[in-house]
């Protein structure tokens, strides 16, 4: 709406859970945090990834929601569930392919990120970009985001047959035109015949 | 899996309840109100014009007369299922003594289950919801229903018992 997209670069991720905090201190969802932040491989790595949601153009936590609460608003971001239809009953949580909605057992209601709606729909930029200090979730404009990284945004992936749109760009490596996760591709089969997931 | 639905595949309750805030049907106050007041006119409107018919055509022709069996075919106390007044509409006529008959609709007042005669006690039971009716008047001695069995009017000529009424309470 303001020229600003949303750019999640896993790679520059350091950990330091700024975002996560940043995300607790608002208002709206005061101490429970909206960011999906992993540690990728702990016992190997100190690789920490944090994500937003990526609100998909179609989204398929909406589509799977018996009560219709999940809504996606007119420039494209989708809400968290409306809390008079949201029935906690976790279909999204369980239908969505990153992973983000997450069912709040204490207010037995869906919540998930917004893209600091309050914030963004009036032209500010998402509390989380505005504190991460190595930029892994930027709010900045394309020509930006163009000009400082050599990766290339992608807004298209594949989850097996699943192909999703989205509204968050990921950075990708600059020969990908879309990033395709199949659970398939970390199976693989040993000689005796047992599957196993690929170190 | 293909899960994204192209527009025209999308079921109408998709449609109705689109996950797009720009799409969603939202249904006014004034549309509301709209609908409830146009619909009651029609309701009403409709009402008057069966009343307004049902006075112009006057009342139904008369039932039929219809021999329904032979005196002394059924003992005392034996029963007879017959249809009247149209086929498909089934009664019981009931000996109740050596001159004395009744004749009921057999449909259950509460929800149309077939009554049968109880002998034992000398009542109609219906044994959908226990409900039980007089034998002598077709009324209500107990159970779910609230309005008596339709009695059909006997007329004996004769040796051959014809029915021919209804009346909504009180033996023949």
């Amino acid at each position: 709406m303001y020229g600003y997209e949303f750019y999640v670069d896993p790679s520059r991720c350091i950990g330091c859970q700024a975002c996560v905090k940043a995300c607790e201190e608002c208002d709206t969802h005061r101490g429970v945090s909206m960011i999906n932040f992993d540690f990728l491989d702990r016992p190997d790595s100190i690789a920490t990834a944090a994500y937003v949601c990526f609100h998909c153009e179609d989204p398929t936590c909406a589509q799977v929601c018996p009560a219709d609460a999940i809504k996606v608003g007119e420039d494209g971001v989708v809400q968290s569930a409306l809390k008079p239809r949201c029935i906690g009953c976790a279909n999204c949580v369980l239908a969505c392919p990153f992973g983000i909605p997450k069912l709040v057992p204490e207010y037995e209601q869906m919540m998930k990120c917004d893209m600091c709606y309050d914030r963004t729909s009036a032209g500010k930029r998402p509390m989380c970009a505005t504190v991460c200090p190595s930029q892994a979730l930027a709010y900045v404009s394309p020509e930006e985001i163009a000009k400082l990284r050599r990766e290339k945004p992608v807004n298209t992936f594949y989850f097996g047959e699943q192909k999703i749109v989205t509204k968050v760009f990921m950075m990708a490596p600059a020969e990908q035109d879309f990033i395709s996760v199949d659970a398939m591709d970390y199976i693989w089969e040993q000689k005796d015949g047992y599957a196993t997931e690929a170190g | 899996m293909d899960t994204q639905l192209k527009p025209a595949e999308k079921p109408l309750w998709r449609e109705e309840f689109s996950v797009f805030k720009n799409d969603e049907r939202y249904v006014t106050r004034r549309q509301l109100t709209k609908f409830l007041t146009l619909t009651s006119l029609a309701m009403f409107a409709g009402n008057a014009w069966v009343l307004v018919r049902s006075r112009l055509r006057g009342r139904a022709a008369p039932l039929p007369r219809l021999p329904i069996a032979r005196v002394g075919e059924i003992p005392v106390d034996g029963v007879k299922l017959f249809q009247y007044p149209h086929p498909g509409e089934q009664c019981i006529l009931v000996r109740l003594g050596d001159t004395r008959y009744a004749a009921y609709s057999q449909k259950c007042t509460h929800l149309s289950c077939a009554v049968y005669y109880a002998r034992e006690s000398r009542e109609l039971v219906c044994p959908c919801h226990n409900g039980h009716f007089s034998v002598w008047d077709g009324s209500v001695l107990q159970g779910p229903p609230t309005r008596p069995l339709p009695a059909v009017r006997l007329e004996r000529q004769g040796d051959e018992l014809l029915a021919i009424g209804l009346s909504n309470s009180g033996a023949g």
